[in-house]
């Protein structure tokens, strides 16, 4: 029933700022005498849902090479990019710059505007000091213009969502190693503003036992350094939840292999990439875990993203907002909010947490009112 | 050639399907004595050709045998990111266990760690000839955020092991003396990168005039074959482009036959090598168990030639080019070292031919070797003499105009 919610359901309770998830009130359940047909209220969200339309918008971020565009057109069956060989494409820019691109693709009657956003130039450079800074800043961005559009006295019935629900992080296959450094840095940042799923690209190159030792190692990275990738525990409702979810933490991060060539495997046409020694095929799960991972991010955990997204990382931002911001609200009704950052996509963004914060001196004051 | 040696024990792991690794290192002598005709004096001989026979084809045979007691030596450098199979390949190559004991450092130690340079040697004996091998490898480089001059390090051990050994080259006792210089530096490249990434090209444009470096592409087995060609393709382009210079393979000369030539030709088309190693022997239902890496869709053998060039690999550094990569080492790269750093000697005290005589003689023990700021002091020197030159040409174009203008006056006087 909660894939069919879209966040402008008027069903929604409006959520406290303590509480991490919407509650439902607790109402005494009464016994029914008769049939009501109230379970035909599923059947009209739906309809209402497939006029809507869904929105998902997701973000790739990892060195160049390891896959991204591939698993993109992979996991949506679509040529969202042209993946390319080695040589032929695009060089790698020389800084990091963000490039989205919009779709639409419809499945049975459900129609699904995606959005990806890919970072070519990321953890390229000699020097990747700090190349984190216009992810971080792309992301507050689209919160702030969320927001923008929120505190406005008539807003728009549907607010365009381009907040980011999801960041794949492709972690290179070195086999025994840990995380790099680099990789630290970036998690440890991003896990704090938005989902972030990490997986283990271009894992052909690993051996079934060498895929679990390394799992092993980044989970216990990820422990050490109190990086809550998702599904985070601290945001399961309840024990359907947690079980479920937990069975999907054993597995984080999973080990992927992206393809867009089909190829004939026994009679039958698969996705897969094809060797001298033998076809890998991208669904089967003896083969490689992507399933599991579209499975997360599109069968089941689509709408649960976007519910975090909105009810956490972005109601976290807001309050931030709001309290580097003038604390009281001026004025009738509306909060005055500080100037956001410049937004400029290609200068290194700061964090909410190192904007200027613009004091309201007497002269401001006396100009605003 | 195997009849010339007696036989002898192979002291190494034997691993089903090892090929004589170092152990043809007695075909490199076949090659230089191709050219001799070598043959076994053999007393069969028609009387003609006895007469004619003055016996020092069998040269190669006593050189061999000096080579054999000496026993060889060679360093050789491993380079690249790590997790790219640099250790899992050595092993393979030579097939021991240097790395067995290996302690990887956890991400928060290699956040302030450094680049490293470790160095390790092995004695390998096989059917009676040692070799001493010595393997430098470079653990942490390019792991950190701020991978800026990471490869100083790594010139800097180079350099010292050629100053070292112009010291002991001039120094009074030469009888023993250690040759450590690196002989070969084996570079990892990525097969998940489009190419050579631009720590690549800085490393390597750092150490190329310094060392023979060969290029390798770690992993391939994450590659389909057209990834393969184009990744290659991609990276001779680049190190073209960037004008670095890989060894250079020396061409055969034309009376080698056919296949040897075809050989050489399709080893020379695989560089860089697209390598798996492996230490693991996979017992299929084939006819021999091989090694190679099992997966679930198939097993990559790593001697097979169609799954990637390891064979070419091994083939090319130790069975054919280690010899080479020695005198290339010494007659080449380090006499280059060596003359630019006498020439920054030499300069100051070059109109003196007194002092300079003194410079040879007595203070070949004393020379303080000039540190890095060699390549600066050259380049000022160049620069000082340019504008010499030119002030020079200046000079004397302008006595060239001034007699022709006196020429003139006398002609115009003269009329």
């Amino acid at each position: 029933a909660s894939l069919f919610l879209s966040p402008m359901d008027p069903l929604r309770q409006p959520p406290s700022p303590c509480s991490p998830r919407p509650s439902s009130p607790r109402t005494p359940s009464c016994e029914m005498l008769g049939y009501v047909g109230i379970e035909a209220v599923l059947d009209q969200l739906k309809i209402k849902a497939m006029k809507m339309g869904f929105e998902f918008n997701i973000m790739v971020v990892g060195q160049s090479g390891l896959g991204k565009s591939t698993m993109v057109n992979t996991l949506f069956k679509s040529k969202m990019w042209k993946s390319t060989l080695p040589g032929l494409g695009v060089p790698t820019p020389k800084t990091l710059q963000l490039q989205s691109v919009t779709h639409v693709i419809e499945e049975k009657g459900v129609k699904l505007k995606l959005t990806v956003t890919d970072t070519p130039g990321f953890g390229d450079q000699i020097n990747n000091d700090k190349c984190w800074d216009p992810i971080l800043g792309y992301i507050n961005e689209q919160y702030e213009r969320y927001l923008q559009e929120e505190i406005l006295i008539t807003r728009q019935r549907h607010i365009p969502d381009t907040r980011v629900h999801c960041c794949v992080y492709f972690v290179p296959p070195t086999g025994h190693c840990s995380l790099r450094p680099l990789d630290i840095e970036f998690l440890q940042r991003l896990c704090q503003t938005v989902n972030v799923v990490p997986v283990i690209a271009r894992a052909d190159s690993l051996t079934i036992e060498e895929r679990e030792a390394f799992r092993r190692r980044i989970q216990h990275n990820l422990r050490t350094h109190c990086i809550e990738v998702y599904p985070q525990k601290c945001f399961d409702e309840d024990v359907n939840d947690r079980i479920l979810n937990s069975k999907i933490r054993e597995r984080i991060p999973f080990a992927v292999v992206g393809a867009d060539r089909e190829h004939l495997v026994n009679g039958r046409c698969v996705l897969g990439r094809k060797t001298k020694w033998g076809i890998i095929e991208v669904e089967n799960m003896a083969h490689c875990e992507f399933p599991l991972l579209r499975d997360l991010l599109i069968r089941t955990h689509l709408q649960d993203l976007k519910d975090i997204t909105h009810n956490i990382h972005y109601e976290n931002y807001r309050v931030f907002r709001l309290n580097k911001s003038h604390v009281l609200p001026r004025g009738p009704g509306w909060v005055n909010l500080a100037p956001g950052p410049a937004p400029s996509p290609a200068s290194p963004q700061a964090t909410p947490r190192t904007m200027k914060v613009c004091r309201w001196t007497q002269d401001n004051s006396d100009d605003e009112c | 050639m195997h009849e010339l040696l007696p036989a002898h024990q192979r002291k190494w792991r034997e691993t089903a399907g090892a090929a004589t690794a170092i152990g043809a290192m007695v075909s490199l002598y076949a090659q230089e004595s191709r050219h001799l005709c070598f043959q076994r004096p053999t007393p069969q001989g028609s009387q003609a050709q006895d007469k004619e026979y003055v016996g020092f084809a069998a040269l190669p045979n006593q050189l061999h045998r000096k080579s054999v007691k000496k026993g060889f030596d060679f360093t050789l450098m491993v380079a690249g990111e790590s997790g790219l199979g640099k250790s899992t390949l050595i092993n393979s190559l030579f097939l021991t266990n240097l790395y067995e004991d290996r302690q990887v450092p956890e991400a928060s130690a290699r956040l302030t760690q450094t680049l490293t340079i470790e160095r390790q040697g092995v004695e390998i004996e096989e059917g009676g000839i040692k070799v001493k091998l010595t393997l430098v490898d470079t653990p942490g480089f390019g792991d950190s955020v701020d991978c800026s001059d990471c490869w100083l390090p790594v010139v800097r051990f180079i350099e010292e092991q050629f100053e070292q050994y112009l010291r002991d080259e001039s120094g009074l006792n030469r009888k023993n003396i250690q040759d450590t210089r690196v002989h070969c530096c084996l570079y990892f490249i990525s097969p998940f990168g489009r190419g050579l990434r631009p720590l690549d090209v800085a490393f390597l444009r750092a150490v190329h005039e310094k060392v023979n470096i060969i290029p390798v592409i770690g992993k391939a087995d994450a590659l389909m074959p057209k990834e393969t060609q184009a990744l290659k393709q991609k990276i001779r382009d680049q190190l073209r482009e960037e004008e670095i210079n890989i060894y250079q393979f020396p061409d055969c000369d034309s009376d080698e036959d056919e296949d040897f030539k075809r050989q050489d030709a399709e080893m020379k088309e695989s560089i860089p090598f697209a390598v798996v190693g492996s230490c693991e022997v996979v017992r299929d239902d084939g006819p021999r168990p091989v090694r190679g890496r099992r997966y679930s869709w198939g097993t990559v053998e790593v001697e097979n030639p169609h799954h990637c060039d390891f064979l070419n690999l091994r083939r090319m550094l130790v069975q054919t080019h280690l010899q080479d990569l020695k005198e290339v080492t010494h007659d080449l790269l380090y006499e280059g070292y060596r003359a630019r750093c006498l020439q920054s000697l030499a300069r100051p005290g070059a109109r003196d031919r007194a002092s300079r005589s003194k410079l040879s003689r007595q203070s070949a023990t004393e020379i303080p070797l000039p540190m890095l700021p060699l390549a600066e002091t050259e380049k000022l020197i160049r620069e000082k003499d340019e504008e010499l030159r030119r002030m020079q040409e200046m000079l004397e174009k302008m006595q060239a105009q001034m007699q022709q203008n006196h020429a003139q006056g006398e002609q115009s006087d003269a009329l």
